[in-house]
């Protein structure tokens, strides 16, 4: 089977830090931030783009870790789950997960997160339709949803407050 | 799972990417968005031994292209790009309200117009719009350029005319003139879900409201984009009354020829088609009183 013995040098920014790396071809890029940087926030679930877990910022971008690939990453500046506390305290948008409940096991909520990071950047939700449409793509199989909602709000409030 | 073993190649150049697909062409894949093919390397439901990624390729492949009378869209443009395109939604807004029924912003982050026209899967909502538009498909190989009309592009359940060691270049369409309105409609269990049944319709209407001639297009209800020939003659001279609209609703029922699946009867996606065709032209209606008002 051909594949690149040697693998690919990539560049790319991390949490802030630019990382030199070398890859295999197939390695996905969750992967590559799990098994190679150990940055096991991002998690695995379905590995084919519905659960929404393995969610990271790529280049300010909400996406499926799963579905790309490492070496595609090279020169991107790339967003996880640990890079969103600031000081080793959580911010805004995870206390108010925190305070509605919006999290049981827990699998679920890096990718959560970091989808609602990308729409909260974009501008305000605002209500609650809104709100469950930035939830649809990702699956919580805890929680019902209720208490996701509420944080999501809560934090679009929020973020009103400080903006103002 | 994980992707079986393939050797990844970013070509720069359009040039050097059709070389690769010409010398590798059974064994290899475009890999454009990703959001269809690397699950199904994930699942191994495809194994390759080349993987051509587009993503690097230059040569403005990644912007729409507006001219007065057509625009042109290349095959790295995103799905999410045209979403957020105000200018994008003023001359294409059947594309535009398609594309939020189109999975999630996360997959349309990646995920590109072409990619989806590509990989053709029967349930998917911009087959039928570029149906709907007329589209021109442009589709490069080594050996040269060909254009396909959409009745030629879509072959049947996940393929296309494409042959191996072709890349679809660029879709372009038509600006639709004065008078031409469009709409989509679809249903899914869940938003951002494939489509159990989709309509899209342009509908050109005179002063007096009459149609002057629609074409009118159905997912999910046949192995490729299906055009409802029978509602588009129904329709045509008629007024978008009442009426019509019921006549049409059945004529589309009784038009398509679904499959039962896990997701959905038959008989359910037949109603269901006739009442998104229904809806579909009631809005191309309102569009224009309200164009007129
Ligand atoms: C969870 C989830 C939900 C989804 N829901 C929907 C939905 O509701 N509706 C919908 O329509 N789609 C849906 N999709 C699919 C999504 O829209 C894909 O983005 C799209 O089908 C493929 O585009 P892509 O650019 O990602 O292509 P890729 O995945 O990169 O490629 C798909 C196929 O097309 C070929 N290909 C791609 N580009 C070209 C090109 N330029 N020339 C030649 N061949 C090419 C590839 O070789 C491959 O065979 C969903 C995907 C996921 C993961
Ligand atoms: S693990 Fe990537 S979407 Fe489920
Ligand atoms: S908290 Fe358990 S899956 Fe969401």
């Amino acid at each position: 089977m051909p594949e690149n013995r040697d693998g690919h040098r990539i560049s790319v920014t991390v949490n802030g830090t630019v990382r030199e790396e070398m890859v295999d071809d197939r390695l996905t890029l969750a992967d590559f931030l799990r098994e190679r940087l150990r940055l096991t926030g991002t998690h695995l679930g379905c590995e084919h783009g519905v659960c929404g877990a393995c969610t990271v910022l790529v280049d300010g971008d909400a996406v499926r870790s799963c579905l790309m690939l490492a070496v595609q990453s090279d020169g991107a500046r790339i967003e996880t789950v640990e890079s969103l506390a600031e000081d080793g305290r959580l911010n805004t948008l995870q206390e108010a997960f925190k305070r509605n409940h919006a999290l049981q096991c827990g699998f679920c909520t890096s990718g959560f997160l970091m989808s609602v990071t990308a729409a909260l950047r974009e501008g305000p939700i605002g209500d609650e339709q809104r709100a469950r449409e930035v939830l649809s793509g990702n699956i919580c199989r805890c929680t019902g949803y209720t208490g996701l909602v509420k944080a999501v709000l809560e934090a679009d409030a929020e973020r009103k407050d400080t903006a103002r | 799972m994980k992707p079986g073993r393939f050797a990844y190649h970013a070509p720069r150049e359009l040039d050097e990417a059709l070389a690769l697909l010409k010398e590798h062409g059974d064994e290899a894949k475009v890999l454009a968005g990703g959001q269809s093919l690397m699950p199904m390397l994930n699942f191994r439901l495809a194994q390759i031994e080349h993987l051509i990624d587009i993503n690097r390729l230059g040569g403005g492949l990644d912007a729409p292209r507006l001219d007065a009378g057509r625009i042109v869209i290349p095959a790295l443009v995103r799905q999410r790009q045209v979403e957020r395109s105000a200018e994008m939604a003023r001359a294409l807004p059947l594309l535009t309200s398609a594309l939020k029924d189109v999975a999630h912003p996360q997959i349309r982050n990646r995920g590109t117009i072409c990619g989806s026209l590509a990989h053709a899967d029967p349930a998917a909502e911009l087959p039928s719009v570029m149906t709907a538009l007329d589209a021109t498909f442009t589709i490069a190989s080594a050996d040269g350029v060909r254009t396909l009309g959409a009745a030629d592009f879509f072959l049947f359940h996940l393929t296309t005319a494409l042959e191996p060691e072709e890349i679809l270049l660029e879709v372009a369409v038509d600006r639709l003139p004065d008078g031409t309105y469009s709409a989509f409609q679809e249903f899914a269990t869940r938003h951002g879900d494939f489509a159990l049944a989709a309509v899209a319709v342009t509908c050109g209407l005179d002063d007096a409201g009459a149609v002057t001639g629609c074409r009118v297009v159905a997912a999910g209800v046949a192995p490729t984009p299906q055009r409802l020939t029978a509602v588009e003659e129904l329709a045509t001279g008629r007024r978008l009354d009442e009426a019509l609209l019921g006549e049409v609703a059945a004529a589309a029922r009784d038009e398509v020829d679904p499959t039962s699946d896990i997701h959905a009867s038959a008989m359910y996606r037949k109603r269901l088609t006739g009442v998104l065709v229904k809806r579909a032209l009631a809005d191309v209606g309102t569009q224009q009183e309200a164009a007129h008002a």
